[in-house]
């Protein structure tokens, strides 16, 4: 189990940060993703893997009206 | 009609010689006063303290409408005015989305003060022809139009008896008569609404801008509220301003060299990052569709639902064939993010201009979920006709498509039947039946001059009428304080459904849009976190109405180190930007704090207006259920997962055991609690108290402590 903006989400092996983003449905373009405090590179999402237990943010940047 | 016929029977009722002179720092510390039933037109000059204390634009609007009307005055008294304000930086051209001007005013919907932002070229021209508002009173006895021309120095009403009424063609004749040649043309704008202005409630005011390169009239709508309901009412057929000269240095800015630097770094950021952003320069803001479809927000059959599979049919890709990309497309000069879309030709296939090829100010996100998805229609072609309609016609996009959507509910649910709609099968997705209406409104006849009333009065209606539940019509009715909601399914943010309740005018996400932020990102788990984004939000967004902006520069485009600042969802580097902007106009620096601040002045007397109208109390900020969860059975099934694992989750409710009857219920009795709770800690931390107003010590704190407000406040408070 990891959790996704302190929700909890279902590990599984080689979830990948693409992946995950696939799994939660966000298509949002503008997305941070920080992996136990640890931003990713936009460009490094396909490759980044997610180890069970870890706190992942993702962050839509949109907000305000 | 000739131009020389048309101007043959206008008839002069009043005329004004003013002393031309320029801005100073963003302001000329004049207004302008109209009076409809006595043809007096006057300059007023504004003191020092309205002028430190309101701002401008908005904030001017709500001081002169104060001072105009009293506490017993109503939306049809000649004594309430419609207030056209734009503010000490609106018109630089340096900087994009600098060009907005602000409506206020008694609105027929609520019945209290409203305001309304929009674009096109008046507000800027209107100042540099020397005003920092124009507020007119009164009511004229037959048509007329209000012409100011602000290179001779003179304001005219005259009686204008055969212009047409609807937008698209009285823009073009009053373009076309007041311009001295097609030069000319560039440097007019006109306000005008349309015939279901004068029928309905939610009538709109469309203000025009000069296309010079595709050689055409365009136009942007002060859409919320019905001030073009009020423009009726008051018999104008038209405003019209003139002023030959605009250029970049006309507010006399403090420090042009800040203007500059500014807006050549946000020009720069457009041009490196907006194709891959939001792409607004080619799609406009119909990129939203698809994002509010994927997330489950998109209103789909008067917000019952959050996404549709057939959604992708009004997706950005639908209408942007039908956009002509090449000329530009900002509503005013600088404006490089240039999101105002055009249809250059567009057959129409039904209604008074059936068969004529006409040029459409194209359909923006809210038009496209308001008048498709809430209605259950997915046809671009179907959008594209009611956006044109609903513009020359005059009525605002929002409100027509919350109510129709409104309408289609209560007529598959055997609220209303085909007796009651003039034979209109009112169904979701009947297109040509919601057109029928939308024409009845042009025309003030059926079933339209029922629709036009708009949701709060047709749930009294149908209740009166025929029988309906008016519980049921309060949950599903999606308006509060008698405006209609715009375009988002708040159900899974509870701050949203702050964003809505909470606000001074209505469901409007003019104040705060805070979905993402809350459903999505989780940033806001408390009830304080959401209280402090319903205090900074809302009052950031006022401080563009003070001054002249448009929202979407600031957070549409963003510079491509954001995702790395601390607070991204505000954009830090773009708020930095508007500061300096307000230093490089008035010269005054101010930080983030102080900008905050500037808000809650205006905020919180626009919420004691309220007060003073017989609203702005706790009982007033109440929303329908449908947007704070599930009204019935079938929504509740149709997202049954999510709903069972909130029960389990928050509740400790076993899902197995209940049926759908009791779940629904026992989720609205959470929903609506954790509102009440809300509402507390916004109250709490915007200096209100328990009831919603705002404590002595706040106006105090604020400076807007005066005599006739706190004896408001103190008679109301009790």
């Amino acid at each position: 189990m990891i959790t996704v903006n302190g929700r909890d989400f279902p590990w599984e092996e080689g979830l990948t940060v693409e992946k995950l983003l696939q799994q939660k449905g966000y298509t949002f373009p503008a997305i941070v993703v920080i992996i136990n405090g640890n931003p990713v590179p936009e460009d490094e999402f396909y490759k980044t893997k997610i180890s069970d237990g870890a706190e992942v943010k993702a962050i839509h940047l949109i907000a305000g009206g | 009609m000739q131009k020389e016929q048309i101007l043959q029977a206008h008839k002069l009722l009043g005329k004004f010689d003013y002393q031309l002179g320029s801005l100073e720092r963003g302001y000329s510390d004049r207004t302008l006063y109209v009076n409809l039933s006595t043809n007096e037109i006057a300059e007023k000059p504004v003191s020092l303290e309205t002028k430190e204390k309101f701002i401008g634009g908005r904030g001017y609007g709500l001081k002169l409408l104060w001072d105009g009307v009293s506490g017993t005055t109503k939306w049809n008294d000649p004594e309430n005015e419609l207030i056209i304000a734009p503010g000490p930086v609106c018109g630089i051209t340096q900087y994009p989305g600098t060009g907005k001007s602000y409506v206020v005013g008694l609105s027929p919907l609520t019945q209290t003060v409203m305001d309304s932002n929009v674009g096109g070229y008046f507000g800027p021209l209107l100042k540099f022809s020397g005003w920092d508002a124009l507020e007119i009173q009164g009511k004229a006895e037959r048509d007329v139009v209000v012409v100011i021309d602000g290179n001779l120095g003179t304001v005219r009403i005259e009686e204008a008896p055969l212009e047409e009424i609807n937008s698209h063609l009285l823009i073009e004749q009053l373009t076309e008569i007041y311009a001295d040649t097609e030069e000319d043309k560039a440097n007019i704008s006109v306000i005008t609404a349309g015939d279901a202005a004068e029928h309905t409630l939610i009538g709109l005011l469309n203000f025009s801008f000069y296309d010079k390169s595709r050689q055409a009239v365009r136009i942007k709508q002060a859409g919320r509220g019905g001030f073009g309901t009020v423009f009726r009412d008051k018999k104008i057929k038209g405003i019209v301003v003139k002023f030959l000269g605009v250029k970049g240095n006309l507010n006399h800015p403090a420090d042009i060299g800040v203007l500059n630097k500014t807006g050549i770094k946000l020009h720069k950021e457009i041009a490196t990052l907006d194709d891959s952003q939001n792409k607004m320069r080619k799609i406009g803001t119909t990129y939203l569709m698809k994002i509010m479809n994927d997330y489950d927000i998109l209103p789909v059959r008067n917000f019952k639902y959050g996404s549709d599979p057939e959604a992708v049919n009004l997706s950005s890709d639908a209408f942007c064939k039908y956009f002509n990309l090449t000329g530009h497309d900002g509503c005013w000069y600088g404006c490089t993010l240039s999101c105002a879309k055009v249809i250059e030709s567009f057959k129409l296939k039904t209604g008074p201009y059936l068969g004529t090829e006409v040029i459409v100010d194209a359909p923006e996100y809210e038009t496209i979920a308001g008048v498709g998805s809430v209605c259950g229609i997915f046809d671009p072609e179907f959008v594209i006709e009611c956006n044109f309609y609903c513009d020359t016609y005059g009525i605002d996009t929002i409100s027509f498509g919350t109510l129709m959507g409104f309408i289609m509910e209560s007529y598959e649910s055997g609220v209303i039947n085909e007796e009651v709609t003039g034979g209109l099968q009112l169904n979701f997705g009947n297109s040509s039946a919601a057109l029928e209406v939308l024409h009845q409104m042009g025309q003030g006849v059926g079933f339209g001059k029922i629709a036009g009333l708009g949701v709060r009065r047709m749930k009294q209606f149908f209740v009166d009428n025929y029988g309906a539940d008016p519980s049921f019509l309060n949950d599903i009715g999606m308006e509060a304080k008698g405006l209609e909601f715009s375009e988002y399914v708040s159900k899974e943010s509870l701050a949203q459904q702050g964003g809505y309740g909470l606000t001074n005018k209505g469901p409007q996400h003019d104040e705060a849009w805070l979905i993402f932020m809350d459903m999505v990102n989780n940033q806001l788990p408390t009830f304080e976190d959401k209280a402090e984004a319903l205090h900074y939000f809302p009052m950031f967004r006022t401080w563009f109405s003070l001054l002249g902006l448009c929202k979407l520069p600031w957070n549409d485009i963003s510079p491509a180190n954001n995702r790395t600042t601390d607070e991204p969802a505000k954009i830090p580097e773009h708020v930095q930007n508007y500061l300096d902007l307000y230093t490089g106009v008035t010269g005054k620096q101010i930080d983030v704090k102080e900008m905050i601040r500037q808000s809650e002045v205006v905020y919180n007397f626009q919420r004691v207006f309220n007060l003073r109208m017989g609203f702005g109390t706790r009982e007033h900020d109440r929303i329908p259920y449908r947007a704070m969860g599930p009204v019935t059975v079938e929504e509740y099934e149709s997202r049954a997962e999510r709903y069972d694992q909130q029960l389990q989750q928050f509740l400790n409710i076993d899902p197995s055991e209940k049926n759908s009857e009791e779940k629904v219920q026992i989720l609205r009795n959470y929903r609506e609690d954790q509102y009440q709770q809300l509402v507390d800690s916004v109250y709490h931390r915007r200096g209100w108290n328990k009831q919603g107003i705002p404590t002595l010590e706040t106006v105090q704190r604020l400076g807007i402590d005066f005599n006739d407000l706190v004896q408001l406040i103190q008679e109301k408070s009790e």
